[in-house]
């Protein structure tokens, strides 16, 4: 009652306007649709097994045979050193890891393309979107870590050249790592999308060809010197890879720095992402 | 009366939802052309000075037309338009007031969606501002986010936290929304294996229980069957009496008509009118139906074989009938046609079909013979009559057809041409739903009081008087 301009913004609960600054970022808002979030998780979980016989099993096959392919292929025909480790148990450590990095890159770049539908009929934070498939992914992971786990301790019982310590400690912070990492990727590659589908095919191919220049069939002790080993030192999954190794089986290069290096890479590459998708996420039901 | 600056009455504390000076710009023609390719050579060929390789024809005339109209948002004449531009909506300006059923019509293309996305944050606006008091939850489709895999009743607690509510929200109203809904002993089958119109329900459902300040609902009731759609109208009466506001988008007049007090009328972008629901109403008659009762072939020489249809149109005291048509006047369609040969079982057929997509009927030329009447080579003239009293009020879209029965069809138009029947008479309503049925003649009644001594005879001559 007592209002007296027109552009006040006490007592109006939303105001919407044209396109704001690139800063607008509404995360206050993704936080309020807190449990939108979950059941996207939930759904996700859910829905994908529903009419499946073997269910969740199939987190545990998918892994176990790419290992087992890895094994034969670079183990017992490529040659290919892994520092002392059983190699069964130091593929699957890097299959673990990368398996979650790569699902998340390429779930989440597609998240414009695939909920066009939805993002047209009813507003929700966009971002939610992303961001429960990162979550839900993580469920896949825990499944993936308690096997390595469990032929971790067949190993170790075994009295194999695995050694497990305290740095192992630093999983939560590895799994957070390459959330926002693959999250940050994975969403500026669905903001550009909406533009360019080509990047979508670009994307999965990509993932592909970036797991060679990540140290998952190979250790990082195997490369010597020259511009290959600079690339797989700028690629900020190494270090996560690396570390996750050390930490689980006792081969592998850990650095504080160097994971100091990846986690500032994280930030910077979730802050740009974010950014582009609540730029584009205003205009997308325009153009697509 | 729309464009006058709002802010001067927005002083009023039930204000919900003021809009002012609503812009929208969409780019055509490069929609869905979205590889890199093809912005290069899109680039490319402006470079050149050719026109845009991507966008079609169909699109410019389109930008012409809305371009005509103008005016930019800044005065000027359609200055800041680009090539392959057009402003949906034109400086909208209006304002709901809580507890108010406002209907907005339109017909297809006017900016009604356009005006609800923005209302629903699904795209933003180009120029202008909406304020709004209160959670809005808006009803722009049926089931959105709905996943086949899932059961009912996981479905509403996904269908409630995409529109915005918490789970325990969900949660206390999920007896309600079932009870609401009907599906009660399916509330545990996935939704995959749902009726059509069991999904419908389900959805409406969840959105109208989910107590939100403004519900904004889309044609998406025209999905459900009769009775549904009734106890979804019922249940917006309801919210608004609660003190929450609702916007209504339909095409279907009457249930506007029944259930807004006030509405708004869209045409081109444009608020052409925001005032009482009858006004608006008869005004959206007027200027949408004027043009659908006639339809003449744009190039009357086309063709050299069969029966070829050159003009239909809907007639009233022998001159074209002017949108609405009073239900106790007769009217005629009339039907131009040549025959480019001699047919002896050609015919010419006309189905009236109502808007909820239900034949009413159909009739042929030889309709009164017992055979088929032959149509010479050369121009015809067909009239028929329909008789006053006959249908209920809507609207009914014509197909008119030349045919030989089971052989061949020659020519037919469908939906061009329309008529409006509006309900009159005194004591018009049986209920207060009005005179409910698909056709609604006046037939003969004859009454009498019964005493108790004669209860077991009935005091007419059932078969020979009724027949007087």
């Amino acid at each position: 009652m007592s209002k007296s301009h027109p552009s006040a913004t006490e007592g109006w609960d939303l105001i919407i306007r044209p396109k704001t600054g690139w800063l607008d970022l509404h995360l206050a808002d993704l936080w309020r649709y807190r449990d939108l979030i979950m059941i996207f998780v939930w759904r996700d979980f859910v829905a994908q097994y529903k009419q499946t016989i073997l269910g969740p099993l199939w987190h545990i096959l998918q892994p176990l045979f790419t290992t087992l392919i890895f094994t034969v292929v670079f183990g017992k025909m490529a040659k290919l050193p892994t520092d002392g480790v059983p190699p069964l148990i130091f593929y699957l450590a890097g299959v673990t890891c990368w398996s979650y990095f790569a699902d998340c890159i390429n779930r989440t770049s597609v998240t414009f393309i695939s909920n066009a539908a939805i993002f047209g009929k009813v507003y929700f934070p966009r971002l939610s979107v992303p961001v429960s498939i990162v979550i839900s992914s993580m469920i896949k992971f825990a499944i993936q870590l308690a096997l390595f786990l469990a032929f971790l301790i067949f190993y170790w019982m075994q009295g194999a050249q695995v050694h497990p310590n305290a740095a192992s400690a630093l999983t939560p912070l590895l799994l957070l790592l390459m959330a926002g990492l693959s999250l940050g990727a994975g969403i500026i590659v669905s903001a550009l999308t909406t533009r360019y589908r080509d990047l979508q095919q670009l994307v999965a191919f990509g993932v592909q060809l970036m797991m060679y220049a990540t140290p998952v069939v190979y250790p990082l002790s195997m490369i010597g010197g020259g511009t290959f080993r600079w690339l797989i030192l700028a690629n900020p999954v190494t270090p996560i890879i690396e570390t996750f190794r050390y930490a689980y089986l006792g081969a592998g290069a850990f650095s504080p720095a160097y994971l100091c290096y990846s986690a500032l890479f994280t930030v910077v590459i979730l802050f740009i992402g974010i950014v582009l998708f609540n730029h584009v996420e205003r205009t997308f039901m325009d153009t697509v | 009366m729309s464009s006058a600056p709002s802010w001067t009455r927005c002083n009023s504390v039930n204000t919900v939802i003021e809009v002012d000076d609503l812009w929208k710009k969409y780019r055509l023609g490069v929609i869905g052309t979205g590889t890199l390719r093809h912005d290069l050579e899109r680039w490319w060929h402006r470079m050149r000075g050719k026109p845009d390789p991507y966008s079609t024809v169909d699109e410019r005339t389109k930008v012409d037309s809305r371009k005509a109209k103008g005016e930019g948002p800044n005065g000027g004449s359609g200055g800041d338009l680009g090539d392959d531009e057009m402003w949906a909506l034109c400086g909208v300006s209006f304002e709901v007031k809580q507890g108010e059923i406002l209907g907005i019509i339109g017909r297809n293309g006017a900016g009604k969606s356009t005006l609800l996305k923005i209302l629903s944050r699904v795209t933003s606006p180009t120029k202008g501002e909406v304020r709004v008091k209160g959670r809005i939850v808006s009803l722009l489709e049926v089931g959105t986010g709905f996943h086949p895999e899932l059961t009912g009743r996981e479905n509403i607690f996904l269908n409630g936290a995409i529109l915005g509510m918490s789970r325990s929200e969900t949660k206390m109203k999920l007896d309600e929304i079932v009870t609401f809904a009907g599906i009660e002993t399916y509330i545990d089958t996935p939704v995959k294996r749902y009726s059509s119109g069991m999904y419908v329900r389900l959805a409406f459902a969840v959105a109208a229980h989910l107590d939100p300040e403004i519900l904004i609902v889309d044609e998406v009731l025209s999905v459900g069957d009769a009775e549904f759609q009734k106890k979804c109208l019922g249940k917006m009466g309801e919210v608004a009496h609660e003190g929450r506001t609702v916007l209504f988008v339909s095409h279907n007049l009457g249930a506007v008509k029944s259930l807004c007090g006030r509405a708004l009328l869209i045409a081109n972008g444009l608020l052409s009118l925001n005032g009482p629901v009858d006004k608006v109403i008869e005004k959206y008659l007027k200027t949408e139906n004027a043009a659908q009762t006639r339809w003449v072939r744009n190039d009357p020489l086309f063709g050299s074989d069969g029966i070829l249809l050159q003009e239909v149109m809907i007639l009233v005291d022998s001159k074209q009938a002017s949108g609405t048509i009073r239900s106790d006047k007769p009217f005629e369609v009339m039907v131009r046609a040549r025959a480019f040969r001699d047919y002896r079982t050609a015919e010419i057929c006309i189905r009236l079909t109502n808007q909820e997509g239900i034949p009413v009927l159909s009739t042929v030329n030889c309709d009164a013979l017992d055979n088929f009447e032959p149509i010479e080579r050369g121009d015809h003239v067909f009239v028929v009559r329909f008789p006053a009293l006959l249908f209920s009020s809507g609207t009914y879209s014509l197909l008119v057809a030349a045919l030989t029965p089971g052989r061949t069809l020659f020519d037919s138009i469908d939906g061009k041409v329309r008529l409006t029947i509006e309900e009159v008479g005194p004591q018009a309503s049986v209920t207060r739903d009005g005179r409910l049925g698909v056709v609604n003649p006046r037939l003969d009644w004859r009454h009498c009081r019964q005493f108790e001594a004669e209860a077991d005879s009935i005091p007419f001559e059932l078969t020979n008087e009724s027949r007087g």
